[in-house]
């Protein structure tokens, strides 16, 4: 009896503080180095099309994830944000000569104030007078910036940025432009990570819950509101600024229609609502879709003998699919890819870490 | 006095284009009404539900075109219920509405791989010379167009006043649980809610698609009709009604009077900035019930 204490003692001391990186901290270290050499591994096409979108983008979503999926807030209006600050970043960068992280913070709080005003309906109304709202908001904003002229105006409003410098430093390849973009992004995303573990991140998942109740208790759902829409839409003004400078190198308005702001949705649903790493998971997801769905029906056509898909057939299986990963997260899977890492992840853990079976079973 | 004539002009012709998008938005209060579920959908089922008449119109004439797009909207609509809105029921209004934008990207994407992304046109055989009542142009088109909406808006409020279908869809939006204690079969009902949904965006593709075409730009105009539902009170019948008129209004003053001024496509925006003075100011509408929220 007494050798069966002494023999299950250290086993629990293991459990508490475990010695070994856990699978998350592993792929954690792994992802981080793979970050960094990416340039130098992946090819250009790789970098410029795929991973600088996938990254800027997926900030954008983690943005949006802060006021929908931790704040239960619901926004159609996140490319609308990141117009204003990609046309923000132009012209307080090519236009007044501003620095360019001064650009950069000054594109998301440009993008803020305006989510802040959006966001003042949200006090009185919720749900889907809210949508309304923000879908208001969407297409309000897209029709200014086509008609206030100093943005360049018209239709097909588009204003190129001049060529990137900060500090003496040229971002002209896209390498340079990665890391600009991922600088920005990690930190942003440190940020914010440690922003929803903070009382302000609890604040608004209690508000998500029940925002009659939190108020009750004492959240300030005026203060909290407000701020879910004022750090979201700034993240959405920096990934905006982002695109500029990173990206496509000009801010045109056709590129943060509606259906933007609905992909950008459609991120956050499949990568995990209130998931941080989610955010970026879903980024990942729906930015590789197009090119996963080429290759597959590129292959199904070969095998068939049959001719190439045509450029809009495509687009619109691309719309189909979308659809439906989005109605089979949300039936099936509503925490997303991120709950199905997690998931991945225990397994492995209870695999790789498990002590004869004495920690995970407690049968003698 | 020419001044005067060209306000009374603007103001017919936007109020006959406001009873267009009341139809569009009664879409949106059928099922609103039937399932609290707010359908972002009804947009690319107008688009679907157009782009199946135009491209049958050829190949079997018009009136069986309209009929068998009846039957298509038919399974689209229990289709949705069965697969989409089922397994959501319960969970939150917001959830639920996602599954609505997810919905609706399937049924873009679907409707334009079947019958081709290229724009249509679609006659109904309106005669377009103008209607003159005294100084005032009216187009023929519109007017009609505008009947048959005001038509589709009255046999809808008298579907839900006299038939028991109706009397069982306002039951269940008052009180799901209360109406299936008393026996109302919720997912039939919910089934022909979404059904009627379908023959409404026949109707407003149809209609819309005489008069700007059928393309892409259709679920865009639907969605037009949020504001409509916003500014009406999103469960009155009656508001929606009052708020297209209102709508309409907006949009041909604020494009003849302020558009002329700034370049034009005020009538693009107008609806949603009504919209968004109305949800600062009286977010319940004109005619929709205060909610009271409790703990």
């Amino acid at each position: 009896m007494a050798n069966e204490i002494a023999d299950s003692t250290p086993v629990v001391a293991a459990r508490r503080a475990p010695h070994y990186p856990g699978t998350r901290v592993v792929a954690f270290v792994l992802l981080a180095a793979f970050a960094v050499v990416a340039p130098f591994v992946l090819t250009e096409y790789w970098i410029k099309a795929i991973a600088i979108p996938t990254i800027i983008f997926g900030l954008s979503a983690f943005g949006l994830n802060l006021v929908t999926g931790y704040a239960g807030l619901i926004s159609m209006g996140q490319a609308a944000f990141m117009a204003l600050g990609a046309f923000t970043a132009v012209i307080a960068y090519g236009r007044f000569g501003l620095p360019l992280p001064l650009a950069i913070m000054l594109s998301g709080a440009v993008a803020a104030l305006v989510g802040v005003i959006v966001g003042t309906p949200s006090l009185r109304i919720k749900g889907l007078y809210l949508m309304v709202a923000t879908l208001a908001s969407q297409f309000i904003i897209i029709w200014a910036l086509q008609r206030v002229p100093w943005t360049g105006s018209g239709s097909f409003a588009t204003l190129n940025a001049p060529p990137v410098r900060i500090a003496g430093w040229d971002v002209s390849t896209p390498t340079d432009k990665y890391f600009l973009v991922l600088a920005v992004v990690a930190l942003m995303t440190f940020f914010g990570y440690n922003l929803v573990r903070s009382r302000v991140g609890r604040a608004w998942m209690a508000l998500r819950e029940h925002d009659v109740a939190a108020s009750v208790m004492g959240v300030s759902m005026l203060q909290y509101k407000l701020m879910a829409f004022l750090v979201s839409s700034f993240y959405a003004g920096v990934a905006g600024a982002l695109v500029v400078f990173g990206h496509t190198g000009a801010a045109s308005v056709q590129e943060y229609e509606l259906d933007v702001s609905i992909k950008i949705l459609g991120m956050i649903i499949v990568g995990g609502l209130g998931s941080v790493l989610g955010s970026y998971l879903g980024a990942a997801f729906i930015m590789l879709l197009p090119i996963l769905l080429a290759i597959l029906m590129q292959k199904a056509a070969a095998a068939i003998g049959g001719t190439p898909a045509a450029v809009d057939t495509l687009a619109n299986a691309e719309h189909v699919v979308f659809g439906a990963l989005v109605l089979y997260f949300l039936i099936k899977e509503p925490k997303g890819l991120a709950e199905l890492w997690h998931r991945l992840a225990a397994w492995v853990d209870s695999k790789v870490y498990s002590f004869n079976g004495a920690q995970t079973g407690g049968k003698k | 006095m020419g001044e005067l004539m060209f306000g009374i002009e603007l103001l017919i012709t936007g109020m006959l284009i406001g009873l267009m998008y009341s139809m569009v938005a009664l879409g949106f209060v059928l099922i609103y009404k039937a399932s609290s579920v707010f359908n972002f959908a009804q947009g690319a089922m107008t688009l679907f539900a157009a782009l199946t008449v135009v491209g049958l119109i050829p190949h079997v004439g018009f009136a069986w075109s309209l009929l068998i797009t009846a039957v298509v909207m038919c399974v689209v609509a229990v289709g949705a219920e069965r697969i989409v809105f089922r397994p959501l029921m319960g969970s939150t209004q917001l959830t639920i509405f996602m599954g609505t934008v997810g919905f609706a990207s399937i049924l873009e994407g679907a409707a334009q791989m079947i019958w081709g992304t290229r724009p249509h046109g679609l006659k109904l055989g309106i005669p377009h010379e103008p209607l003159m009542l005294g100084e005032v142009y009216v187009s023929k088109p519109d007017l009609i167009s505008a009947a048959i909406a005001g038509l589709l808006v009255i046999a809808i409020v008298l579907f839900f006043k006299r038939t028991k279908i109706g009397l069982g869809l306002r039951a269940i939006a008052d009180d799901p649980a209360a109406a299936q204690v008393v026996g109302i079969p919720l997912h039939r009902v919910w089934a022909v809610a979404w059904a009627l949904a379908g023959m409404v965006a026949i109707a407003s593709g149809v209609l819309w698609g005489s008069r700007i075409g059928v393309h892409f730009a259709m679920s865009l105009i639907a969605l037009k009709a949020l504001p409509v539902l916003i500014i009406g009170g999103i469960d009155s019948v009656a508001g929606v009604i009052v708020a297209g008129l209102i709508v309409g209004a907006a949009e041909a003053l604020g494009e003849g009077y302020i558009g002329t001024h700034i370049g034009g496509g005020v009538q693009d925006v107008m609806a949603y900035v009504v919209a968004l003075l109305f949800l600062m100011f009286k977010p319940s509408g004109l005619f929709g019930q205060a909610t009271i929220q409790r703990l």
